[in-house]
């Protein structure tokens, strides 16, 4: 019987193309744009996973926070400073004095207080954006000073030499890693530069260092407007030598790289109870851990709450294209008043003339679901295209979505069908 | 057999004004009839035709279908007796629009549940019967008249009805193919040994049938048999 009644449904959408088309037009807008706003929502989220979490899982963030902010916004705040790169914490006007940051002997102790829990420690201070330059060669740099677990800690691929270790971080050595990028533009004849010297040009400074490793540059995210010769990759040395002529020695933040057997969740909330015992005296600013699947699950959430919102917005088109099929349906119901009369003398019940008129309104939704998912995954396609993000396409939510719109035909048919059952089949029959 | 009672039916417009269509109707149908109701219009005989057809349900009185009372009849249940006891044959056709001649005739079956297999089979039996067998595929509007209401005749023997109801089967039709379909309700009747209600204004009509009820302002004043059958032209 549904069979019957389904190809009964095809019938006479087919009787009515054009009608049928432009009922559908309202479900097949809300339904693409849904989908395309779920297929990028997705992709994005995707893209931000896989850059962060090639940052490494294992480690644990300890930045300097104003007292008196929820972990909400120091959650935010750490995804944004994440995501920039930057060093900043401060958020409400306040900085921190030199006294409340982080310092050697804190992140030294860490290491010796949890032994056997983490593998090393990460620092990082930028010493700003320079050149190097040879003759009419040169390269765009930005100065990165680091410790030998940064390299851990950021999962950094080195191509030959080595990393940054920590005699020339206490020796304030001028040894450099660069990425294969630097090597691409400075040595152009492919020869060996592990060992070569190269000049550094600072805005107020021209220094000299001797590369001692090569890294594999990997684009993170959009590659921005600057020419492929122009990139500028990140130029590591020892942080004891970029702060060397900063009178600040301390850090606004580092990262503790847990150890592999070692829970990252209980990892993180060791150490926040060893810098709160640290600063519990510190009136204005307190240490707070965190780790990357905290941050993560913010960052998910967020933009799942974004794309909700505007699913929730595209999702009134569908309203309007659901009542477009019961404005069209109670249109049909009245054409076919006659039609109704005669099923009825011929012994059809109200529920046979009823599930008739529901399916044929749950069809006309569904068909127009269905080239509203076609068209969706298209768009998504393109604009996950364009962004160079990650297409995901849960079959799922593309399941769930077909169903929702066949919902859709059975709410807003589910009146004119009642309409249809309870007819007077004399009346029905005598209409003209 | 079919059988009235004491049948009366009142329609109300209106507090103080009341119609009454139909006034103390009794009648006895025996099974393989052919009888005639004829009146002229507003004589009530549409009236009768929709409680004959359980379409509609009088104010008072009884109507029982072959032994079987209708009066505390469901809704659902007056259908199953539309669908299996009554065929209808009406003036217009009403034919299914968009739906072929043998899907047409295969209607009251799929509303009983039959299989479709036997449907098919059943149908094409059918309109075998009225003639029809070659244009089975064809879409109503593709028919002549005369052939739309043979295949509504066809649709209306589906379920092996005990009556055949046929309101003005001819209203639509001209005179010859009017004598065609009046020659199949007979050959139904003889052949088939089916009970037939014809309603007609016709009197002419009427003649051919076995047995001419007169209606006139609701109330039946004549009932009489016709022992000469045959066509007056």
């Amino acid at each position: 019987m549904i069979v019957e009644n389904i190809a009964l449904a095809f019938s006479s959408i087919r009787a009515n193309k054009m009608r049928s088309l432009l009922t559908m037009l309202g479900i097949i807008i809300g339904i693409m744009s849904v989908i395309a706003i779920v297929i990028v929502g997705d992709a994005m989220t995707a893209s931000v996973t896989e850059n962060m979490s090639s940052l490494g899982a294992g480690n644990i963030t300890v930045s300097i926070q104003e007292k008196g902010l929820d972990s909400a916004e120091i959650n935010v705040i750490a995804g944004e400073r994440i995501s920039l790169s930057g060093g900043r914490t401060a958020r409400t006007g306040n900085s921190p004095e030199s006294s409340d940051l982080i310092t050697d002997e804190m992140i030294n102790s860490v290491a010796e207080s949890f032994p056997g829990e983490v593998l090393g420690v990460s620092v990082s201070y930028s010493g700003g954006s320079a050149q190097v330059k040879s003759k009419d060669l040169y390269a765009n740099i930005s100065i990165s000073g680091t410790n030998s677990g940064y390299a851990t800690a950021n999962n950094i691929t080195m191509i030959s030499g080595r990393y940054i270790s920590e005699r020339d971080v206490e020796a304030r050595a001028m040894t450099a890693v660069v990425s294969d990028k630097l090597v691409g533009n400075m040595f152009p004849n492919g020869d060996d530069p592990i060992g070569e010297k190269v000049k550094v040009y600072k805005s107020n400074s021209i220094e000299t260092y001797t590369i001692v490793g090569i890294y594999e540059y990997e684009q993170m995210g959009f590659g921005g407007m600057a020419a492929d010769i122009d990139i500028s990759t990140p130029f590591y040395i020892p942080v004891s030598t970029a702060k060397a002529d900063v009178l600040e020695k301390n850090y606004t933040y580092f990262t503790v790289i847990a150890a592999n057997n070692v829970d990252v969740n209980a990892m993180t909330d060791k150490l926040q109870n060893y810098f709160d015992n640290l600063y519990r005296n510190n009136k204005l600013w307190k240490a707070s851990a965190s780790n990357m699947s905290s941050m993560l699950d913010s960052i998910s959430e967020t933009l799942g709450t974004i794309s909700l919102a505007i699913a929730f917005i595209a999702s009134i088109s569908l309203l309007v294209g659901g009542i477009g099929v019961m404005n069209i349906m109670l249109v049909s119901v009245t054409e076919r008043t006659r039609e109704i009369g005669t099923r009825k003398a011929l012994g059809a019940k109200n529920f046979n003339i009823k599930i008739q008129f529901v399916i044929e309104a749950a069809i006309i939704s569904l068909v127009g679901g269905i080239i509203g998912i076609i068209l969706g995954i298209f768009i998504g396609i393109i604009i996950t295209n364009v962004i160079d993000a990650p297409l995901v396409i849960s079959s799922i939510v593309v399941l769930g979505i077909a169903m929702f719109s066949m919902a859709i035909g059975i709410f807003f048919g589910w009146y004119p069908a009642s309409k249809a059952a309870k007819m007077d089949p004399i009346e029905a029959l005598r209409y003209e | 057999m079919l059988e009235l009672k004491n049948i009366v039916k009142k329609y109300f417009i209106g507090e103080p004004n009341e119609l009454t269509v139909l006034r103390n109707i009794n009648l006895k149908v025996l099974d393989g009839e052919f009888v005639s109701i004829v009146g002229a219009s507003g004589s009530g005989k549409s009236t009768m035709m929709n409680i004959l057809g359980a379409l509609d349900r009088p104010t008072e009185g009884i109507y029982s279908l072959d032994g079987q009372s209708t009066g505390s009849m469901t809704d659902n249940q007056l259908s199953e007796i539309r669908n299996e006891r009554i065929g209808f044959v009406f003036q217009t056709f009403n034919l299914i629009p968009r739906n072929t001649a043998l899907a047409n005739v295969e209607l009251p079956m799929f509303y009983c549940g039959m299989g479709k297999k036997a449907r098919r089979e059943r149908a094409k039996e059918l309109l075998a019967l009225v003639g029809m067998e070659d244009r089975m595929d064809h879409m109503p509007n593709e028919l002549s008249g005369g052939q739309k209401q043979r295949v509504a005749i066809a649709r209306s023997l589906a379920n092996n009805p005990s009556i055949v109801l046929a309101d003005e089967p001819t209203g639509a039709l001209d005179t010859k193919t009017g004598n065609m379909v009046m020659d199949l309700f007979l050959k139904i009747n003889e052949e088939e040994k089916r009970t037939v209600i014809l309603i007609t204004h016709n009197e002419e009509l009427a003649l051919e049938t076995q047995r001419m009820i007169t209606l006139r302002d609701g109330e039946i004043i004549s009932d009489k048999r016709i022992s000469e059958r045959g066509r007056v032209s």
